[in-house]
């Protein structure tokens, strides 16, 4: 194929992802909304006029950044897993397969697709965000980079879960058992200041620790963390998955007799 | 002349340890319109999943249009258009948004893609049914939908596995003239079929595959000329008690009471009218009973599993 013909199948595969997630709004995009505007009104407003301050801001300003984090991973894992596995239950990724489209264009599109839903809802959070509290931003690149490429790396692990699933369950596991726990466990909610020596070391093996402190950097200034070994940790986790799931699209793993 | 499709010692062997394809030789002609036919799990499905990309091979080489699918695998995809036999496409997605969507994977932008869709989408009846969603057709116009989204690319070979399927006949007919009208455009056409009229009506070079092999692979022509033994059946105007003596003609009563004729090449027909008219026995009407090439493909069936079964007695 040619590069222009690459960047055709690459852009088709992406609009069909956006078409997909866009047509089905009321599962896609709504939740993530509704969700984490009671997490603001329950943790930010309710219970985080109790706590006081944390990392030297309101409890509101300094759960924000995770919170955004919290759903820009979560849909962009989602999106890839319930996607790939939707098309390879119904058989429709043998459109792809019998087609020239290379596989690193394929895991291209998947992920940037990932990343449109993950990205459009951390957007939409954010303009929620503001709706209970004022958002100043500390440095935007930084804050930028780290949201692109943790969208990225959660679109590839969801992109590996699908490959591996043949039911359905296969795809809620990944999710609810480790996702939701790193997340929860990662410092959205807190400062691993707060935790006695021995946890905050056990957080640090945590790669979502560095994800959440990354982007609170961005936006606050603050980190529990070094703001470039968040960056390094994320590209490195992104290098290791990319080649796991073109390794596995290149031996046709579930998807090829 | 370049052959379309060159398969040489194809061997698929899945993990469970099937030896689904046992070292398969097949080349297909450009411009031909063949057909692979096999009783179910003989190795068809098999094959065609290799050569488009479904399945992993064993080992084996396969060139599409001379492009061997191991180094060129790009190019050989390419020139093929699938329509495999079950349905494959999103369910949810609007008809022109899959063929348009399926021509995006080969790199022809969308707006190209549109007006090629459009062709394919009219020339099959579908192009009404553009925005409905794939779930609310029929089963032939899915059938239909599947070859437009094939042929969207305009590949140089197009392989159908089963095309026809559940296809009422009427529908089936207008399909097979449309198949026809794409071979003669220049379309090589490989086809797997349970229909053994439609291969019979449709092609012109045939293999025959079971247990993972070729058990031949010839033309139609040559094919119908090994044809030894046909069986005729007449309806009498009186219903027969017993199957009559015809000389050296075997005849025998099917189960409804008609009469069933084996006719040997070189025999004359008009011998057995001949012979129950002096019996007093008059035909109202005669038709085979299977058309020529299902005899010859049921009995290379059978002579294979005989073949079979012996080895593997002789291997215990």
């Amino acid at each position: 194929m040619t590069p222009h013909a690459m960047f055709t199948a690459f852009s088709t595969i992406v609009i069909r992802e956006v078409r997909r997630f866009t047509r089905i709004w009321p599962q896609t995009l709504l939740p993530p909304a509704v969700t984490m505007t009671l997490y603001f009104i329950i943790f930010g407003n309710l219970i985080g006029s109790r706590i006081g301050q944390m990392g030297g801001f309101d409890y509101m300003s300094f759960i924000v950044p995770g919170l955004i984090m919290m759903a820009v991973i979560t849909s962009s894992y989602a999106n890839v897993v319930s996607s790939f596995f939707s098309m390879k239950f119904q058989r429709s990724i043998e459109e792809l397969l019998v087609s020239p489209v290379p596989n690193w264009v394929i895991l291209t599109g998947y992920v940037v697709g990932g990343m449109a839903r993950g990205l459009g809802i951390g957007l939409i959070v954010t303009l929620v965000s503001l709706a209970f509290t004022q958002l100043s931003i500390h440095n935007l690149p930084m804050m930028i980079l780290t949201v692109f490429l943790t969208s990225a790396l959660f679109a590839l692990g969801g992109f590996i879960n699908a490959m591996l699933a043949t039911k359905f369950d296969d795809i809620s596991i990944v999710p609810t058992f480790i996702l939701t726990p790193l997340t929860y466990l990662g410092g959205v909610f807190y400062s691993i200041d707060l935790l006695p020596g021995f946890w905050q070391g056990v957080s640090m093996i945590n790669p979502i620790l560095y994800m959440v402190n990354g982007f609170r950097y961005g936006i606050l200034g603050v980190s529990d963390v070094n703001p470039f070994i968040s960056l390094g940790m994320i590209l490195f986790f992104i290098t290791v998955l990319a080649v796991i799931a073109l390794k596995m699209l290149e031996r046709g793993k579930g998807i090829r007799h | 002349m370049t052959n379309a499709l060159e398969i040489e010692g194809l061997t698929k062997i899945y993990g469970d340890g099937f030896e689904a394809l046992k070292g398969i030789d097949l080349h297909v002609a450009e411009g031909d319109f063949f057909a692979l036919l096999g009783p179910n799990g003989a190795g068809k499905s098999t094959t065609l999943g290799i050569v488009c990309s479904l399945v992993n091979k064993t080992a084996g080489k396969v060139r599409v249009f001379g492009s061997d699918i191991d180094t060129h695998l790009s190019d050989a995809k390419l020139n093929l258009g699938v329509v495999p036999q079950e349905f494959n496409f999103n369910q949810f997605e609007k008809v022109f948004d899959i063929v348009t969507t399926q021509a995006g994977y080969y790199g022809i932008p969308l707006k190209q893609a549109s007006v090629s869709a459009e062709k394919y989408l009219k020339k099959l009846g579908l192009w009404d049914k553009r925005n409905t969603p794939a779930r609310m057709l029929s089963g032939g116009m899915k059938r239909r939908l599947m070859i437009a989204r094939a042929l969207v690319h305009e590949p140089k070979l197009l392989i159908l596995d089963e095309p026809t399927a559940g296809v009422d006949i009427e529908l089936r007919r207008s399909m097979w003239i449309f198949l026809e009208e794409m071979n003669r455009q220049g379309t090589t056409i490989i086809l797997t079929t349970h229909y053994l009229e439609e291969a019979e009506a449709l092609c012109r070079n045939i293999a025959i595959i079971d247990h993972g092999k070729i058990l031949k692979h010839t033309s139609k022509k040559a094919l119908l000329q090994q044809l030894s033994l046909e069986t005729f059946v007449l309806d009498t105007e009186v219903p027969l008690d017993a199957a009559p003596e015809l000389g050296d003609f075997h005849t025998r009563l099917d189960g409804e009471g008609a009469l069933e004729v084996e006719v040997q090449k070189g025999q004359g027909l008009n011998q057995v009218f001949v012979q129950l008219d002096q019996l007093g026995i008059k035909v109202i009407s005669m038709r085979t009973k299977a058309n020529r090439l299902e005899e010859l493909f049921i009995r290379m069936v059978e002579e294979n599993a005989v073949d079979s079964s012996k080895s593997v007695e002789g291997a215990a």
